[in-house]
């Protein structure tokens, strides 16, 4: 019952703050934050389940209840942990208390509205991470759409219209794809399932027979593929990756930084979250056929999104492509389907999640104070915020894989899980995508240079100080969180390789 | 059960309630004509819709007209001409809630209006022969509480009478529903020329081959005449549902309409068309026999008119400017949605894809009529019609607006809304349809084309009163309590229908049984 005392807080949180006055919405709405995150660490702290939650591992925290029954499948409320999900479950919790404190100062507008959506997204990432069954999975997941679509439409940049509405159209489509990519799943697997349960459609597609059904004239192996290659678009628009980005600059840049923390923290990790659940789970076949593809557009995202870092002059819009690129380091763990490899990029997607939050906070805290982000704008900002640009730096540290920094385990894990992976060229992708380290040191070292070494200058009239205690404390606990996780991985990534194994012994067999 | 100690016409019970009510509220209107004690009028007609929900869901819980252990198939047939079985409890507790929304919703609306106890007692006439159109299995009866559905219905449409609109409105719905109806009245005696019967169950003997037809000819040579007569059945009842053909009046109707008698209309009275259209064709014209003697199956026609339904109101709604008049078109797109409920029929099922018809529209009753509730809102901040005046309204009534947004995503299907489910589950039904007939993947496809363009203009909307800026001179929002409590409800039951879908699946695959199969 934990699981869904944790979504409830989060949802009676949202309506509560929704209603509230302005003035205490803020606050109200941290302290209501610190329930789910509290409960999330008391799951982690007496978690107990082992093996993977699709392949017949054991839950720990599972719940099931029957809801539709129509004609011969049946709907659940059915959720429950595992090692994988449990880390991005306490992610999301502390994230968005982080997020919510560092909202106190820039939202200054519709702060019930906006702390109430914050609220109901989170609940709703819980649920993506906790649901397995599809229907419940699939309301969570198109649920996180509307208020996140609202978070950037209201309170966003000057262009925040066309950013919301890229954002809503790009991944709406994508979840169609998706969506009827996963039902033409169970219609081909005929008889040998009889609900949308995840485990019992993995446990078909697995250990049964996979895809018998020949359906609208497809072929069942031909079904299959396109299913995989549907639902990897689908998914791809999400994490995203190069040639579906576009999205993700217009979304970072325009959206408040709250909204950025979570997009990049932890929406982001839906994507690739789904595609290890379902693409890289249930197809151990077409993993192996289309390792070359995926692999060449893992390399692509990594190097392309660096390159176009590179170009930038707007911070957030740096940090935002720099996300691509640390997203293609997670498809490539993915794809060597190696335990170090998909291992590595579970563990990637939660330093990630901590590094990117830290970084859209530092940057946010700078524009706070100078309503700019233009590295060309500004010049030795260190001298002026020395706390909010020292935190900067060490999450850039972060970000080029500093030893004894979880990006730094991430990466390690990665590289080491690719190039031990089966398929052709293993090692020369691995290594081109090792190339991304530079260009990240790169673009990252080349804006602080600019922005806040040297003698200050600002082209802004604004008058510069130090940012007040409560911008400053959630990025001390990120970065708290990401020197944890570098010095002692093993945190999580026990219970992370744990519930990856089946997968894997899933694909040999 | 002890429910069948009660006289068999208590059966009737939800109907008779609506109709006792109106008649009080009648009496009162005649004891003291130039009363607006709102209070009690509004009072009365809550009470009384609200009664007739509560038995209707009593009745439907207590398994009234489900099959009977003895084996009969416990329907009860309470008076010559209505029968009530799950079908008919179904649909009278869309009608019983949708009524008692607007109802609530009006007494805010109709503050400072003269013809107070007229319009309450309009509203729930016309509700009690939309309750009996679910219960009617004669052409007779059905023609009747069509007619007690229709005649308060124009009178309501045109109630604002100092306003143009509202009265150019009630001339052209009465006119195109005169038409209608004499149409469909010369449906009803073809269909009687050539079965000789009236009810449903006897011309379907008749077109089965059971009995001889009353003119005693062999009903094969009246094909072509029965044939005829189905197709003018098809013009009346596509008239009552806002379909292509007869759908041209809805967007005027219920623009010059009262916003309330616009959700009544679009939601209950839709409800009821779809309703009788079920029955009939289901029941009278069985699609196993009805082909060989007619020359065709209905269902091509349902197929047709769903698709061109859909598409048009689609395309129509996603081009307006006023905000009523895309609502209006969206309903007609609407009803294209639950036509494929009698266009996915085969001989020997369909149950799921009826069913799922018959969950649409118990949800579309809750979204629609918020919908249009949240328009009588603006109506009542006196704020505009077209999306651009709408324009920031968050700002200043962000729970209202928040439960707008709901019915907006709910109408374009996205979950975790109400109308995700039954569209899904409506699309399931065509899919299994496609597997008798080929062109049902054509009604599928054109399904989710639509889906996917009604999100482009239930978005813009969701756009301008969420994130394009409030104009600069607008005066304070006031919060009539009745509009924001039928609007909190209709948004409230919009989702809470999600969770509880278990048993809304039940109740309609049980309601669908009842006809199908």
């Amino acid at each position: 019952m934990m699981i869904e005392a944790l979504i409830a807080v989060a949802l009676i949180g949202a309506l509560v703050t929704f209603v509230a006055p302005n003035r205490v919405a803020g606050k109200l709405a941290f302290a209501i934050s610190l329930v789910p995150a509290a409960i999330s660490l008391w799951l982690f702290a007496t978690f107990d389940g082992s093996g993977n939650a699709l392949l017949e591992g054991t839950l720990a925290f599972e719940s099931q209840y029957e809801w539709i029954q129509l004609g011969e499948y049946s709907i659940s409320w059915f959720v429950g942990l595992d090692g994988i999900s449990l880390p991005l479950v306490v992610l999301t919790t502390v994230l968005t208390s982080l997020a919510i404190m560092s909202s106190w100062t820039p939202i200054d507008e519709r702060e019930s509205q906006f702390y109430g959506l914050v609220l109901f997204i989170e609940a709703n990432l819980i649920g993506v991470f906790v649901a397995l069954d599809f229907f419940l999975w699939f309301i969570f997941w198109e649920a996180v759409l509307i208020p996140m679509y609202l978070l950037i439409g209201v309170w966003g940049g000057p262009r925040r219209k066309y950013a919301a509405i890229k954002f809503f159209v790009y991944t709406n489509v994508a979840s169609l794809l998706m969506f009827g990519a996963f039902i033409a799943l169970v219609f081909g697997l005929g008889d040998a399932v009889t609900s949308f349960a995840l485990p019992e459609v993995a446990d078909a597609m697995v250990n049964g027979e996979g895809i018998q059904q020949t359906l609208f004239g497809l072929e069942p192996t031909t079904l299959a593929s396109l299913v995989f290659v549907a639902m990897f678009i689908g998914f791809a628009v999400k994490v995203p990756v190069v040639p579906f980005h576009t999205w993700l600059p217009d979304a970072h840049v325009e959206a408040p930084t709250p909204a950025s923390v979570l997009l990049a923290g932890v929406l982001l990790k839906m994507g690739t979250y789904a595609l290890l659940r379902f693409n890289f789970t249930m197809f151990p076949e077409q993993v192996e056929t289309y390792a070359i593809p995926i692999a060449a557009i893992a390399v692509i995202s990594v190097i392309y999104g660096a390159m176009l870092a590179l170009a930038q002059t707007d911070l957030k819009r740096i940090v935002a492509y720099s996300s691509v690129s640390s997203m293609g380091y997670v498809i490539l763990g993915l794809i060597a389907y190696t335990q170090f490899g998909v291992g590595g990029a579970t563990f990637q997607m939660v330093s990630h999640g901590l590094i990117s939050g830290l970084m859209f906070m530092a940057v946010g805290v700078i524009y706070n104070a100078t309503h700019t982000r233009l590295v060309t704008d500004m010049s030795g900002m260190a001298d002026r915020m020395p706390v909010a640009v020292g935190i900067l730096i060490a999450g850039a540290f972060g970000y080029m894989g500093l030893p004894l920094m979880s990006g730094f385990a991430a990466e390690y894990f990665i590289f080491f899980g690719a190039f031990g992976a089966d398929f052709d060229y293993a090692p020369i992708f691995t290594g081109l995508a090792m190339f991304g380290i530079v260009l990240v040191a790169g673009y990252l070292l080349f804006a602080l240079q600019r922005a806040v070494f040297g003698p200050y200058s600002l082209e802004t009239d604004y008058e510069v100080s130090r940012a007040p205690l409560h911008d400053l404390a959630p990025m001390f606990v990120l970065l708290g969180l990401i020197i944890a996780l570098g010095v002692a991985p093993d945190l999580i990534f026990d219970m992370i390789t744990d519930a990856v194994d089946p997968i894997l012994e899933g694909g040999d067999s | 059960m002890a429910i069948y100690e009660l006289p068999e016409w208590t059966a009737l019970g939800p109907a008779l309630i609506l109709a006792v009510t109106a008649l009080a509220l009648f009496a009162f209107d005649s004891i003291s004509p130039r009363s607006t004690n709102r209070q009690l009028l509004a009072g009365t007609a809550v009470a009384g819709s609200l009664t007739s929900l509560g038995v209707a869901v009593w009745f439907t819980v207590a398994g009234v007209g489900t099959p009977t252990a003895d084996g009969g198939n416990g329907v009860i047939d309470p008076t010559h001409g209505f029968v009530v079985d799950q079908l008919a409890l179904y649909f009278m507790i869309i009608v019983a809630v949708v009524t008692a929304l607007i109802v609530v919703a009006s007494y805010d609306y109709l503050v400072d209006h003269a013809y107070q106890a007229e319009y309450y007692s309009l509203v729930i006439l016309a509700a009690t022969g939309m309750s009996l159109m679910a219960a009617a299995d004669s052409l007779v009866t059905i023609l009747i509480a069509l007619e007690l559905a229709s005649l308060p219905s124009y009178a309501l449409v045109a109630i604002l009478k100092d306003n143009r609109g509202s009265v150019e409105a009630g001339l052209k719905y009465f006119l195109i529903g005169s038409l209608s109806s004499a149409i469909f009245i010369y449906g009803i005696s073809l269909v009687y020329g050539a079965t000789g019967h009236l009810e449903l169950a006897a011309i379907a003997e008749v077109v089965s081959g059971e009995t001889e037809a009353g003119s005693g000819h062999d009903i094969t040579e009246m094909g072509g005449l029965l044939g005829l007569g189905i197709l003018m059945l098809i013009g009346g009842f596509a008239f009552k549902t806002a379909s292509v053909p007869f759908h041209f009046w809805a967007p005027e109707a219920y623009e010059g309409a009262p916003a309330p008698i616009s959700a009544f209309l679009s939601s209950a009275s839709k409800a009821a068309g779809f309703v009788v259209l079920f029955r009939v064709f289901t029941e009278a014209f069985p699609l196993g026999e009805i082909g060989a003697v007619i020359g065709f199956d209905w269902t091509v026609a349902f197929i047709v008119l769903a698709i061109v339904t859909m598409t048009l109101g689609n395309f129509a709604a996603a081009t307006q400017d006023s905000v009523k008049r895309m609502l209006a078109y969206s309903s007609i797109g609407h009803a294209g949605y639950a036509l494929i409920g009698l266009a996915g029929l085969t001989a020997d099922g369909g149950e799921l894809v009826m069913g799922a018809a018959m969950m649409h529209l118990l949800v579309y009753g809750f979204m629609n009529t918020g919908a249009f509730l949240f328009v009588a809102l603006a109506e009542h901040w006196g704020v505009g019609r077209t999306f651009e005046d709408y324009n920031g309204l968050a700002a200043q009534a962000p729970v209202a607006c928040a439960a707008m947004a709901v019915f907006m995503f709910s109408l374009a299907g996205i979950p975790p809304f109400g109308g995700f489910f039954s569209k899904y589950f409506l699309f399931v039904g065509a899919l299994e349809a496609a597997t008798a007939s080929t062109a049902m993947l054509v009604v599928a496809a054109v399904l989710v084309i639509n889906s996917a363009l009604s999100l482009y203009y239930y978005s813009r909307l969701v756009k301008a009163i969420w994130i394009e800026d409030p104009p600069a001179t607008r005066d304070r929002l006031a919060q009539p309590t009745g509009l924001y409590a039928a609007i909190i409800v209709a948004a409230v039951m919009t989702i809470v229908i999600l969770p509880g879908f278990g048993p809304v699946v039940d109740a309609a695959l049980d309601a669908a049984g009842a006809v199908v199969g």
